[in-house]
């Protein structure tokens, strides 16, 4: 017998009666979505930009390399990804489009075709990801009933900074991926 | 060692067995400010226990999905009936690859199967990618708690370690400056690393995807930068549908550290171009826990690691006192099912203080599953009463035998023994407690007298 | 001899006391406490003799199944009363949720299972006393036992998200001048845990000890609760280290109260 067998035939012979799969209720959630948005993402110690503050930041020089995957904000600095995301190590500020916020916790969901590579979010020293206001909701469970069942061979829900709290609870901004999340609500 | 012998040693060093109890109670109040935030917590608990109770009665009907979807995602779905099985096939996709180090986020499914050492006999270097993990790693240990690994450590000894291994400053404690070393060290792995592990939070059945909450972003950075990934779950990871996520995801981070969610969120689906994704179905030792009724909802777990940060024992003996992967109140109901005898101590490491079901956000009723555990343990290990009251002749309140002897021939040894008798070293009642002032008649003999 | 009613009953409930048996032994005063306590609030009490150890103590050691004898007993020696009431939770969670189900007696013992209540539980949701009057000028402390706050649900969880509710300060709330501190952590378990409390004596000590330091770091002069047995516990370590603090149980304070 394979162990697939094996394993799906000693569940089998159990003979378990099926308990019901409980239905999703619906849940309240915060009038003001852009205001919670915003308080959330500040306690997950990322900030709010203006896209203004955003070009400043992309000219003031402080980031020599900059990718730009953004179609809501166009025309926005950038260079064509390589085919490998280990060529994007010295990649210093990520632009990208989010799909959908969520205002309970900042979380915003991203996939395959706001990344260009899965490697952006993740690799570059920071990241700016830009949000339409009406893409806000209350909480997950909205934010799920959103997304469906669309199929994205990989989606994110991105809520703040890297970080970790692995010495002595002492929160650390930037563990392994970017040190910084900005957020232009457009 | 039992897990009495390993407490007490714990608790010797008195000043860091508190520290220990203090910052784990820290992380116990900010998860209930983050829980007490959302007025339906409650339902949500309710909620996601019924949806795992509803996954665990149809297990092989969403074991089914979850591969046929997944495959037809692109994803190769792999069977292991048991540890040996799940490193054979980590093993073999290594081999095939040609890979000779991998990068690795946590998973305490494969510290469940020893993978790091079955590798490493193998020659494949294996870096443990959370921080917490490398830490531990770095110091040859195993994880002390299933979120926070190393929280038994303070920042001296992480510091100690960080300059032997990385070369930082000797005696620089800085979290900051430590992580940020740390960071460089670790990019470099996840340069060089062509095979990325993850574990496997929720896997999907109606979508064929699987996701992995990290807050370090150490998972992503290690799959989207390698060719292969390998994801290895236990066969009770499954929600049935992707909005589950939403109950889910709302629970996890909250119970877990207090935080709203956590910083990623991966939805792996299908492998991007080029790429493979593999994904390792685990049973080792769940098909007989569902089979025993009393247990088997301890499969419901999503391993937040609440019950831990709860639990007055756990926080005063740390996690290494119960000698199992998964410490902490979970885990002693968890590994009396994989080896009665070895982990016979652990469901008596307990008060039965009720805490960590209260707090469990799938609800999982962990101390009336520890009390039943007492009542199998004692069953197989062939314990009769006789030989408890024996063990606990020293306690002299708590022996059963002292409720069948005469209570007055109780009270009139307690008062008439010498106090050095009583409280010798071999009574653990008296070794640091007084005992109560006998009284000179008991309620019942009271009662005859002046009552009837 | 009956004392005088400062609370006019309904109607006269008829009660058989349940005294656990170390307080029996041990505690003898908390048991007449009990006592006078429900006789001055109307009820008409009795204490079944024939009673002995409810057998907790062998069951939370893993020999529930070596608890028929105990456990026949207790039925046999409580199934003709309308109400049994024990001065401890614990001894009631373990009537209600731990005695082995005994054969061609499942009815009578499921009725004497429903029918067991705990002091406290008694006084709010059986008698309705509301509020009693009284006098009390001291600081207290008051020390949750688990199993009567999260087995028996006597008061809110501070892991659950629901409105803070308690039996015991409830009934204190009409006492005069008996001021109750709020403590750092509302229910932390003291560690006693029957045999845990000589298996595991080291954990067991430490919680006790962490226990007392937050009650008396508010300065508390007693300490009260609804379980002899945590009482004993703690009391032990206070005296042990000479730590000035008295240790009540709640029938003692309600029953000087009222005096």
């Amino acid at each position: 017998m394979s162990s697939k067998e094996s394993i799906l035939s000693s569940i089998r012979e159990l003979n378990q009666v099926e308990k019901p799969l409980p239905d999703l209720p619906h849940f309240e959630s915060a009038q003001d979505l852009v205001g919670t948005f915003q308080q959330s993402l500040q306690n997950n110690k990322g900030s709010v930009i203006s896209a203004l503050d955003l070009t400043d930041l992309v000219n003031s020089g402080a980031f020599p390399k900059v990718f730009s995957g953004s179609k809501l904000i166009p025309d926005l600095k950038t260079f064509e990804l390589p085919e490998r995301g280990t060529d994007l190590n010295d990649l210093d500020l990520a632009i990208i489009d989010g799909q959908l916020g969520v205002s309970e916790n900042a979380a915003i969901w991203l996939e395959d075709e706001n990344l260009g590579l899965r490697a952006v979010p993740f690799i570059t020293q920071h990241l700016v990801i830009v949000l339409e206001k009406s893409k806000i909701v209350g909480n997950m469970h909205e934010a799920y009933s959103l997304i469906g069942l669309h199929h994205s061979g990989f989606g994110v829900f991105i809520a703040g900074p890297s970080k970790t709290a692995d010495i002595e609870q002492s929160l650390v901004i930037g563990a392994h991926g970017a040190k910084s999340l900005r957020v232009v609500l457009v | 060692m039992s897990h009495p012998s390993q407490a007490a040693n714990f608790l010797k060093d008195e000043k860091r067995a508190h520290w220990h109890d203090e910052t784990l109670w820290f992380v116990r109040e900010k998860r209930d400010i983050a829980s007490k935030n959302i007025p339906e917590w409650e339902e949500l608990r309710k909620l996601a226990s019924g949806i795992k109770d509803h996954v665990l009665s149809k297990l092989d009907y969403y074991l089914e999905e979850l591969e046929q979807k997944a495959s037809a995602n692109g994803i190769k779905v792999h069977w292991a009936k048991d540890a040996e099985e799940h490193n054979e096939i980590v093993w073999s996709i290594l081999k095939e690859k040609k890979c000779k180090a991998i990068v690795k986020s946590k998973s305490i499914l494969t510290e469940e199967c020893h993978l790091n050492p079955y590798l490493e006999k193998r020659g494949v270097e294996v870096v443990d990618t959370d921080l917490g993990e490398r830490i531990v790693q770095f110091l040859k240990q195993p994880p002390s708690h299933i979120v926070l690994p190393a929280i038994h450590l303070k920042k001296g000894d992480i510091s100690e370690i960080f300059h032997e291994k990385l070369q930082t400053e000797k005696g620089n404690e800085d979290p900051v400056y430590l992580t940020h070393a740390a960071r460089k060290h670790l990019r470099d792995k996840f340069m060089a690393a062509k095979v990325a592990i993850t574990g496997v939070n929720f896997a999907i059945p109606e979508t064929g995807e699987f996701v992995v909450c990290t807050n370090e972003g150490n998972a992503d950075m290690g799959v989207h930068l390698a060719d292969v990934h390998i994801a290895c779950m236990g066969i009770e990871k499954i929600i049935p549908r992707r909005a589950d996520l939403g109950i889910f995801l709302r629970l996890l981070a909250r119970s877990a550290t207090g935080q709203s969610i956590t910083n990623y969120n991966s939805h792996f689906r299908s492998p991007a171009p080029g790429k493979e994704i593999h994904l390792i179905l685990v049973d080792n030792g769940r098909t007989k826990q569902l089979k025993r009724e009393k247990f088997k909802n301890s499969l419901k777990c999503i391993r937040c690691g609440a019950c831990m940060n709860t639990c007055p024992i756990y926080r005063r003996s740390g996690g290494y006192s119960y000698g199992s992967t998964v410490p902490g109140p979970i885990g002693s109901i968890l590994s009396p099912g994989i080896d009665v005898k070895k982990y016979s101590t652990l469901p008596f490491a307990s008060t039965l203080c009720g805490s960590c079901s209260d707090v469990c956000p799938v609800k999982i009723n962990i101390h009336e599953q520890l009390y039943e555990w007492r009542q199998e343990i004692t069953k197989a290990q062939g314990w009769s009463t006789k030989g408890l009251s024996m063990k606990m002749a020293n306690g002299i309140f708590t022996s059963p035998l002292a409720y069948k002897i005469s209570g007055k021939l109780l009270r009139a040894s307690l008062k008439n023994l010498p106090k050095s008798v009583i409280y010798n070293p071999l009574n653990a009642w008296g070794k640091n407690r007084d005992l109560p002032e006998v009284p000179k008649e008991s309620f019942k003999e009271w009662y005859l007298k002046n009552r009837s | 001899m009956r004392p005088n009613y400062l609370v006019q009953p309904r109607s006269i409930m008829e009660v058989a006391l349940f005294i656990p048996c170390y307080i029996d032994q041990f505690y003898p005063d908390v048991a007449k406490a009990t006592l006078e306590l429900l006789e001055k609030l109307g009820c008409k009490v009795s204490y079944p003799m024939d009673q002995t150890c409810c057998g907790q103590p062998m069951a939370n050691s893993g020999f529930e199944r070596d608890t028929d004898g105990t456990t026949r007993q207790f039925i046999e020696t409580f199934k003709n009363f309308d109400y049994i009431v024990a001065p401890s939770g614990s001894c009631v969670l373990h009537i209600k949720e731990h005695q082995p189900a005994i054969s061609e007696q499942e009815e009578e013992q499921k009725t004497v299972q429903s029918k067991v209540y705990e002091l406290s539980e008694f006084l709010t949701d059986v008698l309705k006393v509301g509020t009693i009057e009284g006098s009390f000028p001291h600081k207290i402390g008051f020390h949750s036992s688990c199993h009567g706050q999260r087995g028996l649900r006597l008061s809110s969880s501070s892991e659950l998200n629901e409105a803070p509710f308690s039996k015991a300060k409830d009934l204190f709330a009409g006492i005069k001048d008996l001021e109750l501190v709020e403590l750092s952590r509302k229910d932390e378990c003291c560690g006693f845990g029957g045999t845990f409390a000589v298996s595991e004596e080291a954990l067991s000590v430490q919680m006790g000890k962490d226990r007392l330091s937050d009650h008396l770091s508010h300065q508390v002069e007693i300490i009260c609760g609804g379980d002899t047995s945590c009482l004993m516990h703690l009391q032990g370590i206070a005296e042990r280290n000479n730590q000035p603090v008295k240790f009540m149980h709640l029938a003692e304070i309600l029953n000087q109260a009222i005096s």
